[in-house]
């Protein structure tokens, strides 16, 4: 058996290398077909029928009229009469037509009587959501009392992020058609080898009669794991319908509604410190809404764990809204904006500098080294000692600065995450006339995890990436882990390492002879197979390739999470630093710069991973300046399910970004880590403590609106605040 | 979508033909970046659709009587690229480069702009133009921080035109055609506060069409637009002024002060005009004028904000068109 390790840093070809993503031009050209774009001969079109009222008894549904039109294939109800409603747009009756007009009319002709009944869709003020608050029970390290009595300085705060939705731009959906025993399944995914035998269990049929394809798909951000209600039905109107396929993606407003959100946080908050800004306590009282089963705590104190007096309460609210699904790092965007805040609001009544009040309490984190070294070059990134300045003093911005309203502020973010691979298995194929075929049943959901495999393969095999075939998307490959939580990269990375590994030992037994050596004697480098240390005695890749005769080395390699071999870990640590101008007339925010410096560990292709920082920074203005999903009260519903009330930013609204991945020796020999969720925390925090550097007064909730800027100015009488 | 006819003429004559009594009729298809949405989502249902990208006489931009005549089918990238809009009209130049959307900008239309509905969620979710429930106003007693904070009206929507307040302080005038001929109304009159949900926001017949937007010769008139904006890109600006004014001197002789985006229509800020007349713009009058165009704001629940924000656009509209540096 091979010895599976990464190549020495300094000797690998291909990984490390900025290389491009091998999909990028089928992408950007719109040769890539994503499942919505597919259609085949004789779809039928899916729609879904919704509820109205976000709090309802059904009463009575009437198909007859629908049933009756020409061109409906069928209608499956799903919330029969007797069904209790909890939130506007859960489904009641799926509707299979020939035509997307035929079933939207459909839709449309079905009588559902409804009882209603009262709602809750807002948690941003406590007190009213009455009964609906449960407490979570609290908990207590040290002696917080004593903590907050002896200490030198104390700071209050409130502060809130409302409940965001995943709006993924290719919505949640699939074809699915039944064919016999068997059932083709195109979903939009990000569990190639999973999903399919979720929907056989739903269907109760065999896990092997679920065929999944899928090439390309248009963003999930954690929401895109189960098959979902709509896969189910689906799949059963097309049994009905002969097997024809069945298509039916969200639209729009169903996509921002019932599709997953990613959960709240509102905390009180109480820190306690020495004068010289060492935290002595922390107490908070948070709340959180992810739909009818309430919402966890995040978890607070964020990074800073091991703060010695603390005392937590929580309550979980339920909310007639739609469910909560995981969201790129789950509860830590959250986490690392209440503490950051409350930590920025420290140092601004100590006097201190932040970036000062953070490093001196990095013992209290579990890396303290890292984040040293990330603050350090983050803040010469930012020019953080040229720009940064007090709270309350002012830096205007502009020609006329004098009498400019504009104010300029910095403010910095902290992120930590796991990220260990996931278990993967990969195949390598190696054929006699030189073609190279990778298949893993993974996904590129976007990250590039296409382009990275076939690095790792053309590494291991001393080929260029472009001389490997990467086959994913079908659960015809050998499993491999859905892409969440950061655990693609380090799976996928490592098992294709293996695969690859195995395949080349093999290849080798087969040359060996023919170079008069033995196969330990050999190694593969530039589409050549060598004798170590006589570079003279070589054979073409091709060359070699042919010595296997008529049969193709077929190997494969696996990801064990609980036994990685070095080759994959976890525990990283990033620092995000914003830049903003904010005019203090209107309240309007700007982002003019924002920073990351991020670990994770061995970077397999630094292009794709910066891109990826990148997108997780675009989001982390999105998240701070514009995004929230507005309840209102008086209809139940969702007000903004849609890309024009639900703001999220253009290219104007970005500024400058500016990553810098910690790549040396120290990380790499870690071995690979993911990066999806850890970059996409920390930007929220820093950008919000930015604003507060700016204007000198805090905005306690997100997203920073001019209405909560002017308010956190001037009071109700030139804004609204939307947490007493 | 309710299935519906399509009719695609080529003069002014055919089209206003195929319209209707009513508005269940028919409804007009110009640029198609909101007509069919409002129809997919049932917001509207006309029977038949009329095209009239087709309409030669709709086309084109063209000096009128020291002024411009704007066909109601160019397109909003068509009037930012008009040689002499950004000198002679900043305002209106302004107004329409407000409007980011490229795809939006090279398919909507002019005539689209100044016609299309309200944005407001709760019409555009079907609870109607007024958006009342049990008698009560949904927007008065819901979500409403983005809605007016002007006018008596029952309406609390903000007229979504982009290019109205601009039009409005210019002293632009709108063609309307229909069966029986063509006509002029001011751009002023041309938006309207609707009592009833069966009411309009402008002042079309169900069988009658804008033509054309006469903009009079504005050499002489100095004219801003400032729009204050959450984002830069794709979104609707959250409170608009555009100011028009005649100088003696360097003081104002007459002045036009118009708000965007906090009533039903462009809101015209007499108050502010007048008080302008003879004084010299800086800093402090502008500041001043602000106050006077929002004195009699009245904001709902949610949109005090706005009050601050049209006084900031008033200010720096005026400030733009006096040339004086921000």
């Amino acid at each position: 058996m091979p010895e599976y390790k990464w190549p020495p840093m300094e000797k690998r070809r291909v990984v490390g290398k900025r290389i491009s993503r091998l999909d990028g031009i089928a992408k950007s050209s719109g040769k890539a077909k994503y499942p919505s774009d597919l259609n085949l001969p004789g779809t039928l079109f899916g729609v879904i029928l919704t509820s109205p009222h976000a709090h309802a008894k059904v009463k009575s549904i009437d198909l007859a009229a629908a049933k009756a039109m020409k061109g409906v294939a069928d209608i499956r109800v799903v919330a029969p009469a007797g069904t209790e409603i909890q939130w506007a747009g859960a489904e009641i009756a799926y509707i299979a037509a020939e035509t997307e007009p035929i079933a939207r009319d459909a839709m449309r002709a079905i009588k559902v009587d409804y009882e209603v009944m009262p709602h809750l869709v807002r948690e941003d003020d406590l007190a009213k959501a009455g009964p609906r608050a449960k407490a979570a029970g609290e908990q207590v390290t040290g002696d917080p009392d004593k903590a907050f009595r002896e200490a030198d300085v104390t700071i209050e705060g409130s502060y809130g992020i409302p409940v965001l939705t995943h709006s993924c731009l290719e919505p949640h959906g699939q074809v699915v058609g039944w064919k016999g025993d068997k059932i083709d399944y195109y979903p939009s995914t990000q569990n190639v080898s999973g999903i399919g035998g979720d929907l056989a269990r739903s269907l109760s049929v065999p896990v092997n009669s679920v065929s999944v394809k899928m090439d390309y798909m248009g963003g999930g951000f954690g929401a895109k794991f189960p098959s979902d209600i709509w896969g189910r039905e689906s799949a059963q109107m097309s049994k009905t319908s002969g097997g024809k396929p069945v298509k039916l993606f969200l639209d729009r407003a169903q996509e921002l509604t019932i599709a997953g959100v990613r959960p709240s946080a509102y905390a009180k908050v109480k820190v306690s410190a020495k004068k010289d800004g060492t935290i002595t306590g922390w107490q908070s009282d948070s709340w959180a809404t992810g739909g009818v089963g309430g919402g966890g705590m995040a978890p607070i104190p964020y990074v800073f764990t091991s703060i010695p007096n603390k005392r937590m309460n929580h309550t979980a609210v339920s909310t007639n809204t739609g469910g909560a699904r995981a969201w790129r790092a789950p509860n830590h965007p959250q986490a690392s904006f209440i503490t950051c805040a409350a930590f920025e609001d420290l140092a601004a009544k100590l006097k201190m500098d932040p970036t000062e009040l953070f490093d001196k309490n990095l013992g209290y984190t579990a890396r303290a080294d890292v984040y040293r070294k990330q603050i350090a070059k983050a803040k010469e990134m930012i020019e953080w000692s040229k720009h940064w300045h007090q709270r309350g003093e002012v830096k205007t911005v502009g020609a006329a600065a004098g009498s400019s309203s504009l104010r300029r502020g910095l403010g910095m973010g902290i992120a930590t995450w796991g990220g260990a691979g996931h278990a993967s298995e990969c195949r390598v194929n190696v054929h006699p006339d030189g073609v190279v075929e990778i298949e893993i049943g993974s996904q590129d959901i976007g990250t590039g995890t296409r382009t990275a495999i076939a690095m790792v393969v053309a590494e291991m095999l001393g080929l260029s990436h472009t001389e490997v075939k990467v086959k994913l998307g079908e659960n015809i490959y050998p499993p491999s882990g859905a892409s969440g939580g950061s655990t693609t990269i380090g799976g996928v990375s490592s098992s294709s390492l293996k695969a690859a590994a195995n395949a080349l030992e093999k290849l080798m037994e087969a040359v060996a002879g023919s170079l008069g050596t033995t196969p330990d004697q050999l190694e593969a480098v530039d589409s050549t197979i060598r004798v170590k240390g006589n570079p003279s005695k070589q054979i073409s890749w091709k060359a070699a390739c042919q010595k296997l005769g008529v049969k193709s080395i077929s190997e494969t390699g696996k990801n064990d999470p609980k036994n990685p071999g070095g080759l994959n870990t976890q525990g990283v640590g990033g620092i995000q630093m914003a830049d903003v101008t904010v005019d203090i007339e209107t309240g309007v925010a700007k982002v003019n710069k924002i920073i990351a410096v991020q670990d994770c560990g061995l970077v397999v292709n630094p292009k794709t991973a910066e891109s990826q920082v990148y997108g997780a920074m675009i989001m982390s203005v999105c998240g701070a300046l514009m995004e929230e999903r507005i309840m209102d009260e008086m209809t139940g519903r969702v007000m903004n399910a849609d890309m024009e009330f639900y703001k999220l930013a253009g290219i104007s609204d970005i500024g400058e970004m500016q990553v810098h991945m910690d790549i040396s020796p120290e990380h790499d020999k870690r071995g690979v880590i993911g990066l999806g969720e850890p970059c996409a925390i920390g930007g929220v925090a820093a950008i919000a403590n930015a604003v507060a550097n700016a204007i000198g007064v805090r905005v306690p909730t997100l997203p920073v609106t001019p209405d909560k800027v002017l308010a956190a100015l001037y009071g109700d009488k030139l804004g609204r605040q939307s947490l007493a | 979508m309710q299935a519906f006819e399509y009719a695609n003429p080529t003069s002014v004559k055919e089209a206003v033909g195929m319209l209707g009594a009513t508005w269940s009729d028919a409804a007009v298809l110009a640029g198609g970046t909101d007509l069919l949405s409002l129809m997919k989502d049932y917001v509207m249902s006309p029977k038949r659709v009329v095209n009239i990208k087709n309409i030669k006489e709709l086309q084109g931009i063209s000096a009128s009587g020291g002024g411009l005549r704007i066909g109601a089918a160019v397109t909003i990238e068509e009037l930012v690229n008009y040689a002499s809009l950004r000198t002679n009209y900043p305002s209106l130049h302004a107004a329409a480069s407000g409007i980011t959307s490229p795809q939006i900008r090279n398919m909507g239309t002019v005539g689209g702009d100044i016609c299309q509905r309200p944005r407001c969620w709760y019409f555009r979710q079907g609870h109607g133009l007024l958006a009342m429930h049990s008698g009560k106003s949904l927007v008065t007693n819901g979500e409403n921080k983005y809605h007016a904070i002007f006018g008596e009206g029952p309406g609390k929507f903000v007229s979504a035109s982009s290019l109205g307040p601009a039009l409005v302080a210019l002293g632009a005038k709108i063609k309307i055609a229909s069966a029986s001929g063509e006509k002029e109304v001011d751009a002023a009159k041309f938006f309207l506060d609707p009592k009833s949900d069966a009411e309009r926001e402008v002042a079309l017949a169900p069988n009658e069409i804008v033509t054309a937007i006469m903009l009079p010769a504005a050499r002489n008139v100095r004219n801003a637009t400032y729009e204050v904006r959450h984002k830069d890109a794709l979104d609707w600006p959250l409170a608009t002024a555009s100011v028009a004014l005649t100088m003696d001197g360097n003081k104002v002789k007459s002045a036009q002060v118009v708000l965007g985006h906090v009533a039903t229509t462009p809101w015209n800020a007499a108050e502010a005009g007048k008080w302008l007349v003879g004084k010299t713009i800086d800093a402090d009058v502008a500041a001043k004028a602000a106050d006077a165009a929002l004195a009699g704001a009245k904001p709902l629940s949610q949109n005090i904000y706005k009050v601050q924000l049209a006084k900031v656009a008033v200010k720096r509209s005026l400030l733009a068109a006096a040339g004086i540096k921000v």
